[in-house]
């Protein structure tokens, strides 16, 4: 197991938390809480070691296009880049209100 | 009691199965949401409670944010319920500390509710490999906890079991399973104390072959567990199936006597088969139809 952290510029706070997803095999939860900060800060504990640079790549893409500010805590179970993104998404479109 | 798999002369009734909502495809808090009456869910210690367990990281696993188990509180076919759904996809649903905590505290809040007159029933989610390995001792003390306050509400207000499937029930938590007023499953959800990997690796693959899904099923699976009296309902994994289930469940309240203590039945049972010779398992509702008590049998 793993933890990382990461920060991206970001100007949208979201309008409420939402929590996503599941702990399970291939699949992550994602709890997001708004905070009016300028940034979005990552916590990502993952079960997969040695993954830290296409973490930073996956969630530098997603940051750059979705700048929402708040902190995301990504408990990750294996899932791929795709399903991070997915979740991702799902997350800040449930926050959207 | 009466099948509720749609079926007529033991032919699958498509067109039911083709319209269902499954219930078995929805995860733990779905499952509990889609319970109760619309609009009258309320989760306790939810994800941003944050009280996960403390014992998984330190062993190099991913917590997960409400420990497996969920707990909604709500309005069920107009009563005041309890939802305590496991979450199958986070570590096979094993009972921690914590997660054990969180279905024994809210079953005991029930029991005072209930006292303090508001008539609350519990309904449990049993998708659960049993007691978490990684938290041992503490998983078994909380399943102890979990199972005395099941014993304690269940004189007060019905409690109903769910087995709706993919992990089953399993381990510790087959107790609790054994002791719900009534006990819901699908042809797909399975029941039993030992899992099969665990008989296989303790007794060998001539005792039990755990890659042998059919001999799974005909053991531990949902019809065979209905049919054999260990559980009472067979439904469809259909949400409304489901729900419908669960809330006459509730309506007929607390049985006269409890599965658990029929002590004298099941010891009758046990004695019509015999280990070294075990009966084809289609043939066991039979062998313990013939199986009753003997008269004046005080044991």
């Amino acid at each position: 197991m793993q933890t990382l952290k990461f920060e991206f510029p970001a100007d949208r706070p979201a309008a409420r938390r939402t929590h996503v997803g599941v702990v399970g095999s291939g699949d992550l939860e994602v709890l997001m809480t708004p905070e009016a900060t300028g940034t979005a800060r990552v916590r990502v504990r993952t079960s997969v070691d040695g993954f830290d640079t296409v973490w930073r790549t996956v969630l530098e893409r997603f940051f750059a296009r979705h700048r929402v500010a708040g902190s995301f805590e990504l408990n990750d179970s294996g899932a791929t880049p795709g399903v991070v993104t997915l979740r991702l998404r799902q997350a800040i479109e449930e926050g959207r209100e | 009691m009466t099948s509720r798999v749609p079926a007529r002369n033991g032919q699958t009734d498509w067109n039911a199965m083709l319209a269902r909502v499954s219930f078995i495809e929805l995860d733990a808090r779905a499952r509990a949401v889609a319970l109760l009456d619309d609009g009258t869910a309320r989760e306790l210690c939810g994800p941003f409670d944050r009280i996960e367990s403390p014992w998984l990281e330190p062993q190099g696993v991913v917590p997960e944010s409400d420990d497996g188990v969920v707990v909604v509180k709500g309005v069920l076919g107009g009563r005041p319920a309890v939802v305590i759904a496991v979450e199958q996809a986070f570590q096979g649903g094993g009972i921690g500390e914590v997660s054990g905590a969180k279905a024994a505290a809210s079953l005991s809040l029930a029991v005072r509710d209930n006292r303090e007159g508001t008539p609350t029933v519990a309904v449990l989610l049993l998708e659960t490999g049993g007691v978490r390995l990684q938290e041992a001792n503490l998983g078994l003390a909380t399943v102890a906890e979990v199972c005395a306050a099941l014993l304690e509400l269940r004189a007060l207000q019905p409690e109903v079991g769910v087995i709706a499937g993919t992990m089953g029930c399993f381990g510790g938590m087959s107790i609790a399973a054994g002791l719900c007023s009534t006990l819901i499953m699908t042809r797909e959800g399975r029941l039993g104390l030992n899992g099969p990997e665990v008989i296989e690796s303790e007794a060998g693959v001539a005792e039990f072959d755990a890659s042998d899904d059919a001999l799974i099923w005909a053991i531990d699976g949902g019809a065979q567990r209905t049919g054999t009296g260990l559980a009472d309902v067979l439904v469809l994994d259909d949400v409304t199936a489901v729900r419908s289930a669960v809330i006459e469940a509730v309506g007929r309240g607390v049985p006269g006597e409890h599965r658990s203590r029929r002590i004298r039945e099941w010891r009758a049972r046990l004695d019509a088969v015999d280990p070294a010779d075990p009966p084809d398992p289609a043939d066991l509702a039979t062998v313990w139809a013939h199986a009753v008590p003997a008269e004046g049998d005080r044991r």
